[in-house]
């Protein structure tokens, strides 16, 4: 099972840090990383293997959208079904 | 492999758009638990439910999160109750209302719909029994729904049942005078209803449906806007094709949603109803849709037009991405639900005349309007009458919820809070049909009814 995890928000230092030591924290397994930075807002996708998760996912959500709250930025955890659903037939 | 522009188009229509799935409504048939003794009868209806749907909410809650999209309602409709209540009294039916009402605070789901009725060619003892007590059943209970199917393509018009609607519903109003006859807005008069629908107040487990199932409402009218703001000036069959690729995305999600939840509550999946439901959230209207499509009010000419192609793309994008579809199934034009429409109406240009025209091409009916508080009965028997022939000729669903406000005039509004919104008191023509309706007995069912 793989989460989709967005993040969008104003450019900091240390964004991908904060939300790598959080997957590592709760045993979710980065697999791809995709970000870009327009005029000073950040906007990174990450792809991560959830299957190890020591927490239920949707408090692995949680603990992401907190820490997005902490740090002004946007942070959603999805499953990647919602994702493939939506624009593949 | 994601691709960066899904996920954040996605992301846009759930954060900005309100895209949302409105309602996991839970079917629940009732015929196993038939009693005589209506305490007995009771005391089965509440178990079976709390029991069969004791997970819903909680399952509904971990499907948000799985899947970062909001699930608005979680729901329980049951078997019409004037087919299991059967032989009971007035005031059994009463206590079955009661019995609904406990069942859904156990629950804590936000409407129960069921308390309903099939009289479409004829009355029951017991359909009877249930429809004299509907205003006291409706104002003594706060999530309870109720419906009454007063006529159907196959079998015409039952009039003697729309004649005894006028007075339930001005009694309703009456009885809820505290609470801007809220009563009303848990109380719809359907023809042709569908028996698998998830949306409120309509909804109920009809006689044909499994022991339990999972039906899905859909919503999204703010990413239908959006989608047709970004289309710009195009001609009205690329204007077709982009609603139509919405409702498709739209409606896979209902889809993913129906199958996860039907796995995780071990309940067969039923249907997903292909609606645009609106919200009185700026940008969730149908009112907005149809103005972004080229109209500078809705209800102005054209509105009708407007509103049947927004229906059938919506079908069309929406029939491929679910395995099976029911429930109303299209555009829901509600007044008070829907902010653009709220203020079509206020500043003049949609009048009820209009609504009833929009109804011959989409979805439901004269849906949460609200009319003067003294509109005779029998002015509302004629209004039902009009709606539901409708339904019959065109071999649709159609259906009426009106608030006779009490104590209020046209111009006024009445305000019931949440998704309910806000209902401006609409003028209405007060010329009587009295002694059409009186005439009673049945209009016979339309030629095109006979296919065999």
């Amino acid at each position: 099972m793989k989460a989709v995890i967005t993040v969008t928000g104003k450019d900091t230092v240390g964004i991908i840090a904060d939300v790598s030591a959080v997957c590592a924290k709760y045993r979710a397994n980065i697999l791809e990383i995709t970000q870009s930075v327009l005029s000073e807002y950040f906007a990174m996708i990450m792809l991560a293997d959830i299957d190890a998760l020591d927490v239920e996912f949707a408090d692995f959500a949680d603990a992401l959208k907190v820490l997005g709250e902490g740090k002004g930025l946007m942070i959603h955890a999805m499953h990647e079904d919602i994702f493939n659903t939506m624009h593949h037939i | 492999m994601i691709n960066t522009q899904d996920v954040l188009e996605t992301i846009n229509m759930i954060r900005e758009e309100n895209l949302d799935i409105r309602t996991i409504t839970m079917g629940i048939s009732l015929w196993d638990c038939v009693s005589e003794d209506v305490d007995r009868l009771c005391d089965k209806i509440y178990d079976k439910i709390t029991k069969r749907a004791e997970k819903l909410v909680v399952t509904g809650n971990d499907i948000e999160k799985m899947y970062g999209i909001p699930i608005v309602n979680k729901r329980v409709s049951v078997t019409p109750i004037s087919l299991v209540g059967g032989a009971a009294s007035p005031e059994g039916y009463l206590k079955i209302a009661h019995t609904l009402q406990r069942a859904a605070d156990t629950l804590g789901i936000n409407f129960i719909g069921g308390f309903s009725a099939l009289v479409q060619k004829g009355m029951t003892e017991g359909a009877k029994n249930l429809i004299s007590i509907l205003p006291e059943a409706l104002s003594e209970t706060r999530n309870v729904c109720s419906s009454v199917n007063v006529a159907s393509t196959k079998a015409g018009i039952n009039m003697d049942a729309i004649a005894m609607m006028g007075s339930t519903i001005k009694r309703s109003a009456y009885l809820t005078r505290d609470e801007n006859s809220i009563a009303c807005a848990k109380l719809v008069v359907f023809a042709n209803v569908p028996e698998d629908n998830p949306f409120m107040a309509g909804a109920f487990c009809g006689v044909g449906e499994p022991e339990a199932a999972i039906n899905v409402g859909v919503s999204g009218p703010g990413v239908v806007a959006s989608a047709i703001r970004r289309a710009g000036d195009c001609n009205l069959s690329e204007l077709a094709d982009v609603i139509k690729k919405t409702a498709f995305k739209i409606t896979r999600v209902g889809q993913l949603v129906a199958n996860e939840a039907a796995r995780r509550l071990d309940t067969p999946f039923g249907i997903v109803d292909l609606s645009l439901a609106p919200t009185p959230a700026i940008g969730d209207s149908v009112a907005y849709i149809l103005e972004g499509m080229g109209l500078e009010s809705c209800g102005a000419h054209g509105t009708t037009a407007a509103l049947a192609m927004l229906n059938d793309a919506v079908k069309k994008g929406g029939v491929m991405a679910s395995s099976h579809v029911g429930g109303l199934s299209g555009a829901f034009i509600p007044v008070s639900e829907d902010a653009g429409m709220i203020a079509a109406v206020e500043r003049g240009a949609l009048t009820l005349e209009k609504l009833e025209a929009m109804t011959a091409v989409c979805s439901v009916g004269l849906d949460m309007i609200a009319v003067p508080g003294d509109t005779p009965e029998d002015v509302i028997n004629g209004i039902i009458a009009d709606e539901i022939s409708i339904g019959v000729v065109n071999t649709k669903t159609t259906a009426v919820r009106l608030i006779p406000a009490y104590g209020k005039k046209a111009g006024e509004s009445v305000e019931f809070g949440g998704l309910l919104g806000t209902a401006p008191i609409m003028a209405i023509n007060t010329y009587s049909p009295a002694k059409f309706i009186g005439r009673g007995g049945r209009i016979p069912a339309p030629i095109h009814s006979l296919k065999n």
